[in-house]
């Protein structure tokens, strides 16, 4: 029997969304003051009238929802996904008050990337908008990559029961502290101070390429937050290619390395543990799977005798992957010379980059080092299996922070897991396929949404049907909270209209 | 004072051969002319290594690199990579921003679909640049609807948090 939900479900889910709304709005006070700083006077409008929606919307919740009482994991899921589901609502409101999107619809499509960390783009003239809303872009893709709740539990949430279930609603398995607002805070303390040595390294970087000084360490911050988020959004319309520098690729390949790293390694690597690196199964899986991939690549590459030298492929070929298997989605190439010029061979090795992802508790998206890890070594096991003698105990270990003796219960989540995104990929490609898109084009455009990547073949456009553009929204979203938070609302809403009392 | 005759002459003969060259260029080699970025991006194979003539808005930032500069050239669909000579960019009075509309140019160039030189960047190798339609700075007025809805929410928003106080 399916009951349905109370008053009491109702009540604390508008309550703590309410407060993760208002959280919300208290962010807009950078870009305003970002704006306000640049006489930049219609954009700043655009964030006070959003600012004032979000908080009056925010107030009338915590009014209307008023609780003591502590979330439930079904409640602290829903709270999840709606507090991502209406972050994308409003702050599409700034970006479609600009005028540099052709629909709501639009606006909320970059919105939902920019909170997912895809990086996938329908805005128009990016060139000429504001410094403001740039801003918000990029904040967009900060507050969504350490998370949109984690931004409530440090503001809001301390001391309020419950607020465990939220943080693991937004993928995040791992505590890196017994507290989670001790987790968060340190999450926030890792990523300011690597935002401020990334934004100089990237501004030291854009004087040196020739750049204005302003534009140069605004460039460094958003390409920090970008890159760092696993995002993909640049402040120019050719993306990375806007830069024509080696340096810019190096230091962005760096950070978007640092930004696929689980959390809790960075941890560790903080309180001195560094050997943890070598020997944690994710950042192995991660070094081998790069390489396996970078091989596909270069070896489709290499048949095709586009580029002048080795060194050009390497460039070429080895930042796309990165960007690919990190979740970015910077491009040192147009989408139109991806599917053009690079073969299919090629594009395969890219697609299963992209789908692959990388680390848990980090800002990738995609089915995560991790579990593939997980899953190589149950096979290893099941082979053992065989070989060995029936009597014969198979015990295998795998480390991750410390010693984990591999469990069934383990390896059935990590391919749960995994066959779900599988599942979201190919439903992309095949809506992708019903719109009249050919089936690797299809693919590659839901892989890199449905992972929250970025990379595009030229599929996502302002002219492209709204019913995709509104897939490609689901995509983002469910693939950001690995599906848990949006079964859970999903079967919430049946409840409300099947349940009984 | 020597040294400044030798380096206003120097400059002279510099801008001769410059002169010369791009002549001899456009009257040596062919140019399409004519091509949208979408254009030379989806026939990329067709135009490598071709002279190319590409108009469009300059955006963003000039960055000078030694005596060559990078410009992004944008035609309203896509951005290109413009590499000139640091001389040929010094005309260019406006770049495309918020503030801004940059100058209209017209590029006379070398089309590489896979640079060599720049790490394999599909760009243009300018010889001759052209100023078509100079920029300007853009007028922008406060928007007095948008201020005005700014002005009621906040009334509300006030409202709102007086009566919350209350049950």
């Amino acid at each position: 029997m399916i009951v349905k939900p109370s008053i009491i479900d109702i009540k604390n889910i508008g309550y703590y969304l309410g407060k993760i709304i208002l959280g919300l709005g208290f962010v807009m006070i950078i870009p305003v003051i970002m704006g306000l700083a640049l006489n930049e006077i219609n954009p700043v409008l655009d964030f006070l009238i959003t600012m004032s929606i979000t908080l009056i919307f925010g107030l009338i919740l915590t009014k209307l929802c008023f609780t003591d009482k502590e979330l439930t994991w079904m409640q602290g899921m829903i709270v999840v996904a709606l507090s991502w589901f209406v972050a994308m609502i409003l702050g599409a409101i700034p970006l479609y008050l600009s005028g540099h999107w052709a629909s709501y619809l639009d606006a909320c499509f970059d919105a939902m990337s920019g909170f997912a960390t895809t990086g996938l783009i329908l805005v128009q003239d990016l060139d000429h908008l504001s410094f403001t809303h740039n801003l918000w872009r990029h904040l967009s893709m900060f507050i969504g990559g350490q998370g949109i709740v984690i931004v409530a539990i440090s503001l809001f949430m301390a001391g309020i029961p419950g607020v465990l279930k939220m943080y693991v609603g937004e993928a995040r398995e791992e505590k890196l502290l017994p507290n989670v607002i001790h987790t968060a805070r340190f999450i926030w303390l890792v990523s300011f101070v690597y935002l401020l040595l990334g934004t100089i390294a990237l501004g030291v970087i854009g004087l040196n390429n020739g750049m204005k000084p302003f534009n140069s360490f605004f460039h460094g911050a958003c390409i920090f937050m970008a890159a760092f988020d696993t995002g993909g959004f640049t402040p120019q319309s050719q993306n990375i290619l806007y830069y024509h520098s080696f340096a810019y690729e190096i230091a962005t390949i760096v950070i978007m390395l640092l930004g696929a790293m689980n959390f809790k390694l960075h941890y560790h690597l903080w309180t001195g543990h560094r050997r943890e690196i070598f020997r944690n199964i994710e950042t192995s899986a991660l070094f081998v799977m790069i390489m396996v991939c970078f091989g596909v690549v270069v070896f489709g590459l290499s048949q095709l005798n586009i580029y002048p030298s080795a060194i050009t492929l390497f460039r070429k070929g080895f930042y796309q992957l990165i960007s690919a298997h990190t979740g970015t989605g910077y491009s040192t190439l147009y989408s139109g010379q991806l599917i053009g010029q690079w073969n299919h061979l090629a594009l395969l090795g890219i697609i299963i980059a992209m789908a692959l992802g990388g680390s848990t508790s980090s800002t990738t998206g995609g089915i995560k080092m991790l579990r593939v890890g997980i899953i190589f070594r149950a096979l290893q096991q099941d082979i053992k299996k065989i070989i060995l003698p029936p009597k014969a105990i198979v015990v295998k270990k795998l480390h991750h922070i410390k010693e984990v003796f591999l469990e069934d219960k383990q390896v059935r989540s990590a391919l749960s897991i995994t066959q779900i995104y599988l599942i979201l990929y190919v439903a992309g490609a095949v809506a992708g396929m019903m719109f009249g898109y050919p089936l690797l084009d299809a693919l590659f455009e839901s892989t890199s949404a449905a992972a929250n990547v970025g990379l595009s073949c030229g599929i996502t456009e302002p002219a492209m049907p709204a019913a995709l553009k509104i897939i490609y929204i689901f995509q983002m979203w469910a693939g950001r909270l690995e599906f848990m938070a949006i079964f859970t609302l999903i079967g919430f809403f049946v409840a409300a209209i099947k349940g009984e009392r | 004072m020597i040294y400044i005759k030798y380096r206003v002459q120097h400059a002279a003969w510099r801008r001769l051969c410059a002169a010369l060259v791009y002549f001899l260029f456009c009257a040596g080699a062919c140019f399409a002319e004519g091509l949208s970025s979408s254009e030379l991006i989806k026939n990329a194979d067709k135009y490598n290594g071709q002279g190319v003539v590409y108009e469009g808005e300059v955006v963003g930032d000039i960055m000078l690199r030694g005596d060559h500069a990078w410009l992004n050239v944008d035609d309203g669909k896509k951005a290109i990579g413009v590499w000139a000579h640091r001389e040929l960019t010094n005309n260019i009075s406006y770049t495309g921003s918020y503030y801004t509309r940059g100058d209209i140019i017209r590029v006379s160039g070398i089309f590489q679909r896979a640079c060599p030189e720049h790490g394999g960047d599909l760009d243009i190798h300018a010889q001759g640049l052209e100023i078509i339609k100079p920029g300007r700075q853009f007028n922008r007025i406060i928007n007095t609807r948008k201020l005005n809805f700014v002005i009621i929410l906040f009334a509300i928003l006030i409202l709102i948090w007086i009566l919350r106080r209350y049950k």
